[in-house]
């Protein structure tokens, strides 16, 4: 019996260390698949024009090395994509901020106001958040033109702000309706109103689910095409980087030169933010698995 | 100028709101005991975020039910012609065919890879690491994921050096391969693109099946593999069964999400050579052949496509809401 347990671990031991091995191979590779598309963008993008289109961004990493950053100059200074970030910051930073306060009002008082109606209104805003926004686009559209902003950052940023609601009333009455009932009521009894609970205690104590909601709808609005598309379109002026690159992609077709390097700037922000902010952009997903 | 409107909205947008609260607070204090007054105050609160919605959601969604049974410039009704176009026209079936394609694989491939990266990466130390690699691709915008691959996808005839990744490792690997033109081939063009939705969503359903696994006890596991049970063995009867409401939660909102599919084609192939979506007909309809009423019933069939989604959604709200009471 105890030889049989012996020989049993020696073997178990063999297998398992073999298991470890294949588990990590298999685990590296996963992970090579998933980082060598990005990896091969920006070592690209860094690599002068007559290199990327004869030879693959692989032989880069062979010595001699010869990277420039004369593909970001160019793109930068030639194809509009200066303002374009410009533009980018100007729809991302106001649709990500006016849907957030506008929301918390409405989750605060989901959350701890009593009237009729509020359960199947509720659930009327959860329905909304699966909605596909396609289903609003031509009347959109149409009222926009009707007022004269199609085009404006205006129209942009109230659509963003408009869209973002559901989703963000959802998530932040997920947050404050978890609040401690003690804390609310000791502060009412104290004589406190709505508004000053609200300024004082449910935004300070919320600060970690605003900034859930904040990261993620900053990068849903950074990222999006469709609504600067439709609703600013690609005029250099106003055009979004995400729209700018998808006109390159038309205009210059294989200019590869201008291409990694414009995609590349357009993610840098993201990637600066997803890597500072991991946690609470993960968490915003967690969140956000109805979303949309 | 540009960036006097920036701060404008940034300044005064909360500044307004914070005004109008307290404002607000001030009317139905100054009249406390009427009781009537104070009942309007969840919907002051409520008023800045239900103007919006109806504005911009809900009235716009009755109206395109209404332009959808209407002609090209949304004037007359032409009663249900724009749904019989969508149901009879080739192209239209092509695009159909291709949303069935994504939904059944794309949400399958995510679902796999995700499970996959769960799995595998809670049994190492580098967890973290592993995961924010799969995990990147969702911080980008699915232009830049665009670009990515069709750089990845770059197709050189055979004989010159391929400069794409995907045609020169198989060349490297397979023997006698045929660089491939992964695009412009329409036996290939569509995987292609669903491969890259693919590699954008698989870190989200990674991210939430690695936390509904991690609420797996582990006591359960461990009396699996006491009792003798391998490990493929506790995968199939302990872990899949435990996770299996996570997985339908990950599906559904994939569902969602790639019934919307946009970025993707209108970037990579913009919808030539039978890679057309939904949502890229209902915008060329809508802005190249200026078809008001043939946009409205794509939108339509799309709404259709995802309510079963957003039911289940209120179905599991509701549950989750009787659960914690």
């Amino acid at each position: 019996m105890r030889d049989a347990t012996r020989t049993f671990g020696a073997r178990g031991k063999v297998r398992r260390l073999s298991g470890r091995v294949l588990l990590n191979l298999t685990l590296i590779a996963v992970c090579a698949i998933w980082l060598v598309p990005t990896v091969g963008l920006l070592v690209s993008s860094l690599r002068p024009k007559e290199l990327i289109a004869v030879s693959g961004w692989w032989e880069a990493l062979a010595s001699p090395l010869r990277l420039t950053l004369e593909n970001y100059v160019n793109v930068l200074s030639r194809a509009n994509m200066g303002t374009s970030f410009l533009n980018s910051l100007m729809v991302a930073i106001p649709g990500t901020l006016i849907p957030m306060c506008i929301a918390a009002y409405a989750a605060y008082a989901f959350a701890w106001m009593e009237f009729k109606g509020k359960e199947w209104m509720y659930l009327v805003v959860i329905a909304l958040i699966a909605v596909p926004i396609q289903m609003t686009l031509i009347p959109v559209l149409r009222l926009f033109n009707t007022l004269g902003i199609t085009g404006s950052f205006m129209a942009v940023w109230l659509a963003h702000a408009a869209y973002g609601l559901p989703f963000s009333i959802y998530l932040l009455r997920n947050f404050i309706g978890q609040l401690p009932r003690s804390m609310l009521e000791s502060a009412f009894i104290d004589g406190a109103s709505h508004p000053v609970v609200f300024f004082r205690l449910v935004l300070p104590t919320s600060l970690p689910a605003i900034a859930s909601l904040g990261i993620f709808q900053f990068m849903w609005v950074w990222n999006d095409l469709l609504v600067s598309l439709i609703f600013l379109g690609g005029t250099p002026d106003v055009a979004p980087m995400t729209v700018t690159i998808a006109n390159m992609v038309n205009s210059y077709g294989g200019g590869w030169e201008y291409l990694t390097a414009a995609a590349f700037i357009s993610m840098a922000l993201p990637l600066v933010v997803f890597f500072a902010l991991q946690k609470y952009f993960v968490r915003g997903v967690l969140a956000g698995s109805v979303k949309e | 100028m540009k960036f006097l409107s920036l701060i404008a909205a940034v300044v005064s947008v909360p500044a307004l709101l914070a005004v109008y609260v307290f404002a607000a607070e001030r009317v139905i204090a100054g009249k406390r005991g009427t009781g009537k007054v104070s009942g309007a105050r969840p919907w002051l609160w409520l008023a800045p975020s239900f103007i919006l919605l109806i504005v911009f959601l809900a009235y716009p969604i009755v109206n395109t039910f209404l332009i959808s049974l209407k002609d090209a410039k949304a004037d007359g009704f032409v009663g249900l012609a724009n749904y019989a176009h969508v149901f009879t026209d080739p192209g239209m079936l092509v695009v159909l065919r291709n949303n069935a394609a994504w939904l059944i694989f794309f949400t399958l491939g995510t679902l796999g890879f995700g499970l996959l990266m769960a799995v595998l990466s809670d049994r190492v130390k580098w967890e973290p690491v592993a995961k924010a690699a799969v995990f990147i691709p969702m911080a980008i915008s699915f232009v830049a994921a665009g670009i990515i691959w069709r750089f990845m996808f770059e197709f050189r005839p055979a004989g010159e050096a391929q400069i794409g990744t995907v045609n020169a490792v198989l060349s490297a690997i397979v023997p006698a391969f045929e660089p491939k033109a992964w695009l412009f081939d329409t036996s290939s063009n569509n995987v292609a693109l669903i491969a890259v939705g693919i590699w954008m969503w698989t870190g989200f359903a990674m991210v939430i099946l690695s936390a509904g696994l991690k609420a797996i006890p582990v006591e359960l596991i461990e009396a699996a593999r006491i009792d003798g049970a391998g490990e493929l063995q506790i995968f199939m009867r302990v872990i899949l069964p435990l996770a299996a409401p996570t997985i339908a939660v990950v599906a559904t909102t994939l569902m969602v999400n790639v019934l919307k599919i946009f970025d993707i084609v209108y970037v990579m192939t913009n919808g030539a050579l039978g890679t057309e979506v939904i949502a890229n007909r209902m915008y060329k309809e809508l802005f190249n052949y200026r078809n008001f009423g043939r946009a409205g019933a794509i939108a339509v069939i799309l709404l259709v496509a995802v309510a079963p989604v957003m039911v289940i959604n209120i179905k599991r709200f509701k549950e989750s809401r009787k659960a914690n009471a």
